[in-house]
């Protein structure tokens, strides 16, 4: 097992600079002008050609350019912004908003959607079961962008349930309705892997075997069909962290959440390369930690997986 | 013959009107059907069977005969729905368990009553140690604490052979070879000493030379508690061995039930006859396998009459028509479901 | 040699064959198990709405999208403009009905470009194997290793830089490049499948080279499952396309996008609803039109739901 993880952390470490140096090369890389595409749309004299050009190594060849930008990331110097701020200091305050945003979007997945399935799986084909599963159906193939702006109307403008924006240091009451949005996909799809997985589980020997050993249904539901039933749905939740973060882009730039995505975003509007890469790259960071995590608990869960 | 109320544990009483003078089992014109979106499937017409202590009864039969759907009943373990028992009676110890509460019906399975299937690997909770569901027989039935229940559990593995049972408590069934796994179902189903055990296909899916040695396994393990033993089976190499009676099912019904010497050397119904004679024999080297012509009734629209009739090398008019053939007496202790047994010891 | 004796299961959906009489179970079983099935109905009733709304746009609005007077900003609705006017007095329907035919256009191409690229790799990767298999593998790896949105606000900021804004080659290359992951791994499981199946080593034995049996006999069984997959991705890339134009880094002005109007009437919500939702609903009914055909699809072409 140890071996195992000695070898995803290789992996990890091969992907992340596989995908940062992509993600550097996209923002620096064939520009004709490094030193403007650094400035983004400001107009860059002689004065600060030189400065830029000695602290970003520019008269080194490229890959040299990214040794040191990696070695920056790893001891923890994101550089700076454009604007001159600290991309570090910018993270630090950016991270426990998204945080918090993205646990509680993970909360309503958990509470609502696969307690849901659970109930949708038991009683397969009864009202309950129907209606969740058209109702699923609209969160999965509605986009974000419709959902995030529909809620805030609906929700904020209209029945004045939820600040229409938050502020800067978000308050629990005003993360909901943005975590609820940011959660709706992942809602709806782990909703629906637990209730095929329950049902699958149901009609499976070791039920038959467990009644035949007259134990109650409310035992062998709640401890053996479950136990079985949430193994799929685990890692399912663990991936969506991932998407996660995708979707936080256009949840943070809806409600004006001052978070990583948001931030991100504004990077990306202003052209500030260092930004985006920095934050970029923190993100897949994340997102690579979460998918070792989540298959490290995937064989925790399933034992019949015990990795090599 | 165990006395059901001094040698168990006495904290959990089970039943207070067990008669331990009755029979072991007797069960009674029972009926089961399906009740689907494509019809009404009659799995089980009329069934009777009966189980002393000590006694193996082997219950025979094609797929789809319903002798499992039988055992599923007698358990009480069937899917309703769609699966309905629409008449009959379960007496275990002069008990109706189908006139039982659900509540009631649990306190006797897998605790007086108790079943093992055929694929144990699928049989087994694969997330669960061995240990574990061991273990859960004595805890949810005696109410044991953990350490206790751990204890015991070692105990039953010892018992049905399993070598280093202290280490192998805590393996996962995916970890074990299918003969051990199947003597893990064994060990589980007799943890809380039942009356009767149902084995239901044990073997089917294990090498011959396992399947030799589970067999023993369960004869021994039977005589020790003088427990009774219902096998259900489709394989009539296995039975002889072990069977004390054979009880032959065909499309829902038993058609003929006797003494296992008497079935092998002088059956009394045409399918019980073909069956034997299908059996592949060294003896007839190079000569062709005979096989019954058809296949079994759709259990949705079974012709009046015998069921078997339409494959019946000796089938007449009156096989074809209703009432169903009754269960002739042979001799005391032996029935056929056919007109014309007569005809059929002769040969 | 004729192909009905190697090729038992490869009948799905190889219709070039049509002279050879293989037996067409899995196909036309799937044809009929969807002719039965509402949802494929309602979704191809959509899907062929949109598709009609994207060829022939003049016969839904007779009004010029890009005619934009700002005094008639807000406007409510009235006989000419279903949906009034958005905040520029551009005529809010007109603008959704005309989006259909970018979100079409870039959805389709998107889907041709992962497609090819999802075949190449996913066949070349399954089909030989090796080191070959696992350095493509590894690339796909990286290339899921981020998060298909993030790739994609990073990608198109990069791609359309230069200002020709109303390209839509920089959406399309974000979305083929991006999307072809998922469509791969299974092209390259189904390969790995057939490529074990007996009759191809029956074919290679023969003599055939790999280019006719990767044709003839693999090609066939990554088919279905690559259309299903290919089917529900459209709905994903009309989505991402409209999220990239709503996020600003995709399609820009003058063009027309579902995701532009969106981000548009966000951030005039409080003074009108309407500009937000005429573009929302269209995408909305346009994607569920499509997964609901993928859906259905899928569940007919299932040999495990029969």
């Amino acid at each position: 097992m140890s071996r195992y993880i000695a070898r995803r952390l290789l992996q990890m470490v091969a992907t992340f600079i596989g995908t940062t140096f992509i993600v550097y090369a996209l923002m620096f890389a064939y520009t004709n002008d490094p030193l403007q595409a650094l400035a983004g749309e400001r107009p860059v004299t002689e004065a600060q050609r030189r400065v830029m050009t000695e602290r970003y190594h520019l008269d080194e060849p490229f890959l040299v350019q990214y040794g040191y930008y990696m070695k920056g990331l790893v001891t923890g110097d994101f550089g700076q912004s454009l604007t001159g701020r600290e991309i570090s200091e910018m993270l630090a305050t950016a991270w426990p908003v998204t945080a918090k945003l993205a646990l509680l979007a993970i909360c309503f997945v958990i509470i609502f959607g696969v307690s849901g399935g659970v109930v949708a799986g038991l009683r397969r084909g009864g009202f309950f079961d129907t209606a969740s599963l058209g109702l699923t159906l609209i969160f999965i193939s509605v986009p974000i962008i419709v959902i995030a702006p529909l809620a805030q109307y609906l929700f904020g403008v209209k029945w004045h349930l939820f600040p229409i924006t938050t502020g800067a240091n978000p308050s629990f009451h005003a993360l909901l309705l943005p975590a609820m949005v940011l959660g709706a996909l992942s809602l709806a799809t782990n909703m629906r892997l637990t209730r095929t997985s329950v049902a699958e589980n149901l009609r499976a020997d070791y039920v038959r075997t467990a009644r035949a050993k007259g134990l109650s249904r409310r035992r062998v539901v709640g401890i053996h069909v479950v136990r079985n039933s949430m193994i799929p749905v685990v890692t399912s939740i663990g991936v969506d962290l991932g998407t996660l973060m995708g979707g936080a882009i256009v949840t943070e730039g809806v409600f004006n959440i001052p978070g990583v995505g948001f931030n991100l975003l504004r990077g990306i509007r202003t052209e500030d390369g260092p930004v985006v890469v920095g934050f970029v790259s923190v993100l897949v960071m994340v997102y690579l930690i979460t998918s070792l995590v989540v298959d490290l608990l995937y064989a925790v869960l399933d034992p019949r997986i015990r990795y090599e | 013959m165990a006395d059901i109320i001094t040698t168990k544990d006495p904290s959990i009483e089970v039943l207070p009107n067990l008669d331990s003078t009755a029979q072991l089992l007797d069960v009674r014109d029972l009926h089961v059907e399906f009740r689907t979106q494509a019809g009404v499937a009659h799995a089980v017409r009329g069934v009777n069977l009966t189980l002393n202590p000590g006694e193996t009864l082997a219950v025979l039969g094609e797929s789809g005969c319903g002798k499992s759907v039988t055992a599923q009943a007698i358990m009480g373990i069937l899917d309703t729905p769609p699966g309905y028992v629409t008449k009959g009676e379960v007496l275990y110890r002069g008990v109706d368990l189908l006139k039982l509460s659900e509540r009631e019906r649990r306190r006797v399975r897998g605790n007086r009553i108790a079943m093992i299937f055929q694929d144990a690997l699928s049989a087994l909770n694969p997330v669960f140690s061995v240990g574990f569901q061991l273990a859960e027989q004595f805890r949810v039935h005696r109410g044991l604490s953990r350490a206790e229940a751990r204890k015991r559990a070692i105990e039953q593995l010892d018992l049905v052979k399993i070598p280093a049972a202290r280490q192998r408590i805590n393996d996962y069934p995916h970890q074990f070879s299918g003969g051990m796994r199947q003597r893990v179902m064994i060990a589980m189903a007799l943890a809380l000493d039942p009356e009767i055990l149902i084995a239901d296909e044990p073997t089917t899916a294990l090498d011959v030379t396992v399947q030799a040695q589970i067999m023993r396994l369960l004869a021994e393990l039977q005589a020790e508690r003088n427990m009774g033993l219902i096998l259900i089976t489709h394989d009539m190499g296995v039975v002889a061995d072990v069977a004390d009676r054979i009880s032959v099912m065909y499309a829902g019904r038993v058609v003929e039930e006797a003494p296992v010497h008497d079935i092998y050397s002088r059956p009394a119904h045409p399918y019980t006859k073909a069956l034997l004679e299908s059996i592949p024999r060294v003896d007839l080297k190079g000569q062709e396998l005979k096989v019954i012509k058809g296949l079994p009734p759709n259990l949705m629209a079974i012709p009046p009459g015998c069921a078997f009739s339409p494959r019946c090398p000796m089938a007449q008019d009156e096989c074809r028509r209703d009432p169903l053939p009754p269960n002739y007496e042979v001799e005391p202790g032996r029935h056929s479901a056919c007109h014309f047994w007569r005809d059929v010891v002769r040969d | 040699m004729s192909d009905t004796a190697l090729a038992p299961s490869s009948t799905a959906l190889n219709g070039e064959n049509g002279k050879v009489d293989k037996p067409r179970s899995l196909f036309s079983d799937a044809m009929r198990d969807l002719r039965r099935r509402p949802v494929f109905w309602i979704g191809l009733a959509v899907v062929l709405l949109v598709v009609l709304m994207a060829a022939f746009p003049s016969l839904f609005t007779s009004a010029d999208p890009r005619h934009c007077v700002l005094a008639r900003q807000h406007e409510p609705p009235s006989g000419v403009a279903y949906f009034g006017y958005d905040f520029q007095g551009c005529d809010v329907f007109a603008r959704a009905v005309h989006g259909a035919r970018t979100s079409l256009v870039v959805g389709f191409i998107g889907v041709a470009v992962a497609t090819v690229l999802a075949l190449v790799i996913g066949m070349t990767a399954g089909y030989f194997g090796g080191w070959i298999d696992s350095l493509l593998s590894r690339i796909i790896d990286i290339v899921l290793g981020v998060p298909f949105l993030l790739a994609g606000v990073v990608l198109a900021t990069r791609l359309s830089q230069g200002g020709r804004s109303t390209n839509v080659v920089p959406v399309i290359l974000v979305l083929g490049l991006l999307g072809w992951t998922t469509a791969a791994r299974v092209i390259r499981s189904s390969v790995i499948a057939a490529k074990n199946q007996d009759y191809v080593t029956a074919a290679r034995m023969l003599g055939a080279s790999s280019a006719r049996i990767i044709w003839r006999h693999i090609l066939p069984n990554a088919l279905a499952p690559t259309v299903v997959v290919l089917t529900i991705a459209l709905g994903g890339f009309i989505t991402t396309e409209a999220t990239l134009s709503f996020l600003g880094v995709g399609l820009r002005d003058p063009a027309i996008s579902w995701g532009i109007d969106i981000s548009n009437a966000t951030r005039y919500i409080r003074l009108a609803f309407l500009p937000l939702f005429a573009p929302a609903s269209f995408l909305a009914i346009t994607v569920l039109g499509f997964i609901m055909l993928g859906d259905a699809i899928r569940d007919a072409f299932d040999p495990k739901l029969r």
